[in-house]
């Protein structure tokens, strides 16, 4: 390989961080988001806002525990509504923070050092978020815990042939690993804060949040080593979740859900809605705490193609899913066709289709990639996409199903709006936490990516 | 719509809260009185006897009153401003309170075990007895089942000729009518409780002064009564007040086919047909396959039995209709016409018929014709039915042409009437308000009715009451309905179940009406509130039934005699002779109310599920789809697609109907098939003072109704109002094209010269290879596989199974605002399909409980395992370890699962704890439902059955939808046994699974239908069937 053609490569790209940075500044300079820049008006009243969510989110809980789930929209035949559509839209953003920090790490992508720790971040808030709604839009959820496994002293079962209870495992194994995998990388940094820390009491927590990391050869032998085992584990439940979703559908005998194209198409679309998120988060923090120097326009270009790529990947499911419904000659295939385009919740669909594939097609212009705000606007637009895509793929495949005599409609109600709108507030606000208790930015692994990292042989 | 209060209402609520004037409670007093009921007790009674409650240790009347009082004003105050929705909570608290107050009768309930067991009582085994309930007078014979004292169930009585074991509507909703938490539960007087005592004393003085005058102030007005023991008894009043007047109203009666029968024979005379020997039906809008139809029972049965084109012998029925009716969906040939035009039709295919001559007209249409030749082609075999709302020239042609076609005697009957007064009603109440208005009336007696809602508007029977003019009114009723407000008096009733009587069903055979329960309410029978006028005061509906039966017996043993007549359900031999009747004269009746065919026509009708508003706070019956719209909880102003078109108008468009000055407004309903120029709009609605289920539901069709024009009005103005309301149809779209141009053979159907020539047409798409992980279940080893078979031929969409379903699986009632959103919860639906000319659609009936798959998709993603097959074929749920996924209700193609979305049953209600059926489990919030095939019934049999070490037999076993259709359109039954009915009939080609393509395998599946349209006439239809067709395709969604 020549120099010459190295170099022009190079030189297209932006640096992962910007020059000038030492060990020092980089520790400085995220450290000193948790430890010493006092929280501003900004960050007070976008928690308060996001905590009232928050509560309001409770309160919709607990009035619907009340009353039953009938005071949501879902109905025969549309049995599931906003709760499934929101449960596999929050379970989908969460995936690219399991991509970045899992399937990049073991791809050795360095540039991910820079987000995978408020990625992760976010997918655990997301999984949490998506974990309420399983577990409360069944009719009797005292009783949702009958889809785990226990021993029961009545020697009952979950029924293994369900979807349902796949997801269950797909779900809480994806959590716990996404958990595990967040807290190992927190460790060397909740040492370098406990360190930098003046507080006696900060010292005590972050003391002992962090297993009494020394920084050691042994430590960083045994850290790296436990590391790339849980990438390991996580990769393929970057693929498996969503895969397992999906299940949910495909294995469904509805015309609009029984489809072999919906694993691959789930996972992408996952993919694609979560390095939204990504951006969507990413583009004002580095902005507000000045992170520009760590989160580069390398960052933001880096995402924006994915997004491209996985977006392709999802039209393309679309498109199969049209050409079936006509080339099956399955009277109730080709009618979900022509319902999406013409019935009732056309509208939504047309919507999918521009959010999804064609406003993205910007992305191919090299200066929106690289604009910040572009790249914020194109990544909202994905994501109302992404919501309306499983919007579509659960109410508007129920609501015309076989038997035309049982056909009806979806209207969502006000508790089905404050549910999910309270999520997305309790998903900020666990997030405005995150900003300012830990660090948003992996510390150790920042530093790695300095020139001074540079083990010379 | 009336959907406002009514401001006189509010007054009348603002009174009611005086409940409890009077006395204070005095607690010496209390003691004598318990002291005294104990001594008197102690007296009475021979054995131990134990009681739970002081009120039926002291159980007088006075003294409940006084215990009444300890109560907050109101608190057993059964009108107020809760909603439906709440209802059914605050019924529980309210009724607790009620029962302390004494306006429950609790039953004395033993604490000890019985020393000596009463002979049959088996708890956990249900007992039947034979009674009947009554419509307009008819009786419906029924069997009814009863838990330890509770009636639960209302089943068809298999012995009488008249039911043969089906049923309709109204016979299996009157079980819900009984238990009715809003029935009036005392004696009113002026909004106060009083006591039965407090009425025989006001009463006392008004009689004996009448007596003097011999009873010429005395005015009774009772609706159709069939019954010869109250009639008996009204006439001897009559003997003691000779001056005194017995009027007779009922808003829908029968005085059209009175005065028909006057017109041709001279004499009243009830009309029968049989339809099983008829080959050629021709039902001038008569809806005799309906319930409300007097013998529509029996007519449905035998019409169904000619209805296999396998026997070689399946009748051909035409339907001219002035609205659409299920009977014309079950038309070969059915044409729209206005109401008006009727006479001039008949008139033609009369002349046609060479009645009165020949030429005596021509029609504009050419079907006409072919129909007049067709009735001539089955001279004798054939028989031609008017409706009842039509004028009574119709009649009269109608039995000329039976009489000409020679029909009479071999299809076509005639009897006396079974109406114990056959006077013209209308004529009667109209007589009856002259004289309210001249002052001549002192003493007004309502027998039961509601003449304040449902008389002819321009009777203003509401101001003859009101103005002061009579000043002695009481009403008697189950309700304290609008009338019982006017009235000073208010008798409760009792039920039909909680009282001894008799009735004449439609043939004239009598049943004894027997008590299945005592009074809830300590109401009164008719016959005891008669006897009490004639002064009987003590006389016991038992005695004066018996007394009236022995009279007329004149055979030796009576008692044989009774306890026959009481087992069997009815009197043998008490059906009507048939009489031959002659023509009165040999000329044409004149022409009745000629219409002008360019004004728009108002048909008025009784209602599909709540007839004339005697059931409109019956909620079984308000969310029973109607058959035609699929609507619930209201009426609508149906108007045919044509007009809707031309006057701009869509569903759910609020108009207003404007006749003769009068105005109504409501929500508009575009029905297939509805003739153009012409509106129907259907009774019963509107209600003030219904109950909680029924006031202000829907709009008063009675404003517009009028003694010149009970039914059919000519002139009316409809108008835009630009408002909109939202009607509850539980069916998505009625028809299976899709919007997309294609079309779903969901019900399969061919005419008879087709299905000659391709016997299995309907199987034409092919089961799927089935290849599955799983091995396959051998259902063939087992002893039992249940399997079910519905006759789509037969079917006559009457609704029967769905309420026999709701009555037996204890299935809630969700209300209006759950049935918008879809949430009914019915386990059986009979789903209406239109295909073709909007205009003249065909249509069908397809009745669809759960298909148990063999393959059931509902099963595999249930992730707890709630639903299972059982090794006999049957998909069960376990509701108690359902945790409301609703994923299998996701994945059933059928959409036949239920959900409880919230608390729909009503767990508080004390009498609705004694309604339900103790085999079923109440379903709580959160669990799915579905049709068990009636699981707990197969159950029963079974242990039966392995008691004896034997098999179940094929006619022991019947599921509730199958009992009570009177079609025999339903069979079910074991298919691992060759010879079972069910299997017999899935051998016939006919047979075809619903979406089998899906490779689900259903257990239930669908005999085809088969028309049998004339050849001649089919030609042409068929041409304009698939134009229409296409063009309807184009047109998008909810074109129907």
């Amino acid at each position: 390989m020549s120099e010459q053609y190295k170099s022009s490569t190079e030189l297209e790209r932006a640096p992962v961080i910007e020059p000038g940075h030492t060990f020092g500044t980089v520790t400085e300079k995220i450290s000193a988001i948790v430890l010493t820049r006092p929280a501003s008006n900004g960050w007070f009243i976008g928690f308060g806002i996001c905590f009232m969510l928050t509560m309001m989110l409770l309160f919709a809980i607990g009035y619907l525990f009340l009353k039953g789930i009938g005071i949501w929209g879902v109905t025969i035949p549309i049995g599931w509504g906003f709760a499934i559509v929101n449960f596999v839209w929050w379970i989908g953003i969460g995936h690219a923070g399991t991509l970045i920090s899992a399937i990049l790490l073991l791809l050795r992508q360095s540039w991910r050092n820079s987000i995978n720790r408020f990625a992760e971040a976010m997918t655990l808030f997301a999984v949490a978020s998506a974990g309420i709604f399983p577990a409360i839009h069944v009719g009797r959820p005292w009783l949702a815990y009958w889809l785990f496994p226990y021993p029961s002293t009545m020697g009952v079962w979950p029924q293994f042939r369900s979807p349902l209870m796949w997801d269950v495992f797909a779900v809480s194994t994806y959590a716990t690993i996404s958990a595990l995998f967040w807290f190992m990388g927190l460790i060397p940094d909740f040492a370098t804060l406990r360190d930098r820390s003046d507080k006696p009491a900060l010292r005590i927590i972050y003391g002992m949040l962090s297993f009494g990391w020394r920084g050691s050869a042994r430590h960083w032998h045994r850290y790296e080593t436990a590391y790339l085992l849980l990438a390991g584990l996580a990769t393929p439940l970057v693929l498996s979740v969503h895969t397992v979703v999906s299940f949910d559908f495909a294995v469904g005998i509805v015309p609009g859900w029984h489809t072999t194209i919906f694993p691959p198409y789930f996972v992408a679309g996952a993919i694609y809605s979560g390095f939204a998120m990504v951006l969507m988060l990413a583009i004002p923090i580095r902005k507000i705490y000045g992170l520009e120097d760590f989160i580069t326009e390398r960052h933001l270009q880096n995402s924006a193609k994915v997004m491209l790529a996985t977006g392709l990947i999802v039209a393309y499911g679309y498109f199969i899913e049209g050409f079936m419904g006509w080339y099956s000659g399955d009277r109730y295939d080709a009618f979900t066709l022509w319902n999406r385009l013409h019935g009732p919740y056309a509208v939504p669909y047309w919507m999918l289709l521009i959010c999804n594939i064609f406003i993205p097609q910007v992305l191919w212009i090299r200066r929106l990639r690289t604009s910040p705000i572009a790249l914020f606007f194109i990544s909202g637009v994905i994501l109302v996409g992404m919501w309306l895509e499983r919007f579509i793929i659960v109410v508007v495949s129920l609501h015309r199903d076989f038997l035309t005599s049982s056909w009806g409609m979806y209207y969502p109600t006000r508790w089905d709006w404050m549910t999910y709108i309270g999520t997305i507030g309790m998903f900020l606000a666990a997030m405005f936490l995150f900003l300012r208790i830990l660090p948003a930015i992996s510390i150790f692994e920042m530093r790695t990516l300095l020139p001074e990292a540079e083990v010379k042989e | 719509m009336t959907n406002e209060k009514n401001p006189a209402d509010l007054v009348q609520i603002k009174k009611r809260e005086d409940v409890c004037p009077g006395k204070k409670l005095d607690l010496a007093s209390v003691r004598a009185r318990i002291d005294q009921a104990t001594a008197h007790d102690a007296a009475e009674k021979t054995g131990p006897e134990y009681w739970r409650s002081l009120e039926e240790l002291a159980g007088s009347q006075d003294f409940q009153e006084a215990l009444h009082r300890e109560f907050p004003k109101g608190a057993s105050e059964w009108v107020d401003s809760v909603s439906r929705r709440g209802f059914l909570k605050v019924m529980g608290a309210s009724l607790g309170l009620a029962g302390m107050t004494g306006c429950v009768r609790l039953p004395l309930e033993p604490i000890v075990p019985y020393v000596r067991q009463p002979e049959n009582v088996i708890p956990g085994r249900p007992m039947y007895y034979a009674t009947a309930v009554t419509l307009g007078g008819y009786a419906s014979p029924v069997l009814v089942e009863s838990h330890l004292g509770r009636p639960t169930k209302i089943e068809g009585n298999d012995l009488h000729p008249a039911s043969l074991g089906g049923t309709d509507i109204f016979t299996q909703a009157s079980i819900l009518g009984l238990y009715d938490p809003d029935r009036s539960q005392s004696v009113m007087s002026m909004g106060d409780q009083r006591s039965w005592q407090a009425f025989l004393s006001a009463i006392r003085g008004p009689l004996s002064a009448q007596k003097a005058l011999q009873g010429a102030g005395i005015r009774i007005l009772t609706p159709t009564i069939s019954s010869p023991t109250l009639a008996d008894q009204l006439r001897n009043f009559l003997k003691v007040y000779p001056q005194a007047k017995w009027h007779v109203y009922e808003p829908v009666n029968r005085d059209n086919v009175l005065e028909g029968a006057k017109l041709a024979f001279g004499q009243p005379v009830e009309t029968r047909y049989d339809f099983s020997k008829a080959d050629v039906i021709v039902s001038l809008d008569a809806d005799f396959l309906y319930a409300g139809f007097p013998g529509n029972t029996k007519y449905i049965r035998d019409f169904a039995s000619r209805r296999n084109p396998d026997s070689g012998n399946m009748n051909r029925l035409y339907v001219i209709e002035s609205t659409p009716s299920s009977t014309g969906v079950k038309a070969d040939h059915r044409w729209p016409m206005q109401a008006g035009m009727f006479d001039g039709f008949t008139r033609f295919i009369a002349s046609v018929a060479g009645v009165y001559g020949q030429g005596a007209g021509s029609w504009p249409s050419n079907y006409a014709a072919q129909v007049a030749a067709d009735l001539a082609a089955h001279s004798g075999s054939s028989a031609v039915i008017p409706g009842d709302h039509l004028p009574p020239s119709v009649h009269a042609l109608a039995h000329a042409m039976n009489a000409k076609l020679g029909n009479v005697g071999k299809t076509v009957f005639y009897s006396d009437p079974v109406d114990a007064n056959p006077v013209n009603q209308t004529e009667s109440i109209k007589d009856l308000v002259a004289d309210m208005n001249g002052g001549k009336v002192d003493l007004l007696i309502i027998l039961g009715g509601n003449p304040v809602y449902d008389a002819p508007a321009d009777l203003n029977f509401a101001d003859a009451l009101k103005n002061g003019k009579v000043p002695l009114r009481v009403h008697y009723g189950l309700y304290q309905n609008e009338t019982a407000e006017l009235c000073q008096w208010h008798v409760n009733a009792t039920h039909k179940l909680e009282s001894w009587g008799d009735a004449r069903a439609y043939d004239g055979t009598i049943s004894i009406i027997q008590p299945l329960i005592a009074p809830l309410y300590n109401g009164k029978s008719a016959l005891e509130l008669v006897a009490l006028f004639s002064g009987q005061a003590d006389a016991t509906g038992y005695d004066l039934v018996r007394a009236y039966w022995q009279k007329q017996h004149t055979g030796a043993d009576f008692e044989q005699f009774w306890r026959k007549s009481l087992h069997d359900g009815w009197i043998e031999g008490t059906a009507f002779a048939s009489k031959s009747v002659s023509a009165k004269s040999a000329a044409a009746p004149q022409e009745s109310n000629p219409t002008d065919p360019n004004a728009i026509e108002l048909n008025i009708r009784r209602d599909p599920t709540i007839y004339d508003g005697q059931f409109s706070n019956n909620g079984w019956l308000q969310e029973l789809p109607k058959p035609m719209s699929k609507l619930t909880w209201d009426n609508a102003v149906l108007v045919g697609p044509k007009m809707a078109n031309r006057l701009g108008i869509k569903v759910e468009d609020v108009v207003e109907l404007e006749l003769n000055g009068k105005k109504i407004t409501g929500p508009v309903w575009v029905q297939a098939g509805h003739p153009d120029n012409s509106v129907t709009i259907t009774l019963g609605y509107g209600r003030k003072r219904a109950g909680r289920v029924g006031t202000a539901q829907g709009f008063d069709a009675y404003a517009l109704r009028t003694t010149a024009a009970p039914w059919i009005a000519s002139g009316v103005t409809i108008k835009k109002t630009g408002d909109t309301y939202k009607l509850a149809s539980t069916q998505g779209m009625q028809s299976m094209d899709t919007p997309d141009g294609a079309h779903r053979p969901l019900v399969r159907e061919t005419t008879l010269e087709e299905y000659r020539k391709e016997p299995n047409f309907a199987k034409e798409e092919e089961t799927p290879y089935e290849l599955s992980l799983y091995k396959p279940y051998p259902y063939k080893e087992e002893d039992y596989a249940w399997g079910m078979t519905i006759d789509l031929n037969s079917c006559v969409g009457c609704n029967n199974c769905i309420l026999a379903c709701q009555s037996e699986n204890n299935i809630a009632v969700v209300g209006k605002e759950q049935t918008v959103l879809g949430r009914h919860m019915h386990w059986i639906r009979v789903d209406a399909y239109y295909q073709g000319d909007r205009d003249n659609p065909k249509a069908f009936f397809q009745p669809v409980p759960c298909m148990q798959c063999e393959n059931a998709p509902c099963e595999v993603v249930c992730p707890v395992g709630a639903t299972n097959h059982t090794t006999e074929g049957l998909n069960d749920m376990v509701y108690n370890r359902c945790v409301g996924t609703r994923y299998c209700s996701n994945n059933c193609p059928y959409k036949v699962r239920r959900f409880n979305f919230l608390l729909f049953q009503d767990w508080e209600t004390p009498q609705y704890k004694m309604m339900r059926n103790p085999d079923v489990s109440v379903r709580s919030r959160g669990v799915m439902e579905k049709c068990t095939y009636c699981v707990q019934r197969i159950s029963e049999r079974r242990i039966d059955a392995e008691r004896e070490d034997r098999k179940i037999n094929d006619a022991e076993l019947v599921t509730a939808c199958q009992q009570s259709c009177p079609a025999g359109a339903i069979i079910f039954g074991n298919i691992n046994d060759p010879n079972s009915k069910v299997s017999k009939l899935k051998a016939q080609s006919r047979n075809y699974s619903l979406l089998g393509e899906l490779n689900t395998r259903p257990r239930t599946t669908y005999l085809a239908e088969v028309r049998n349209p004339n050849p001649e006439l089919e030609k042409s239809h068929v041409a304009t069937d698939a134009f229409v067709r296409r063009a309807e395709a184009k047109r998008g969604e909810k074109s129907f």
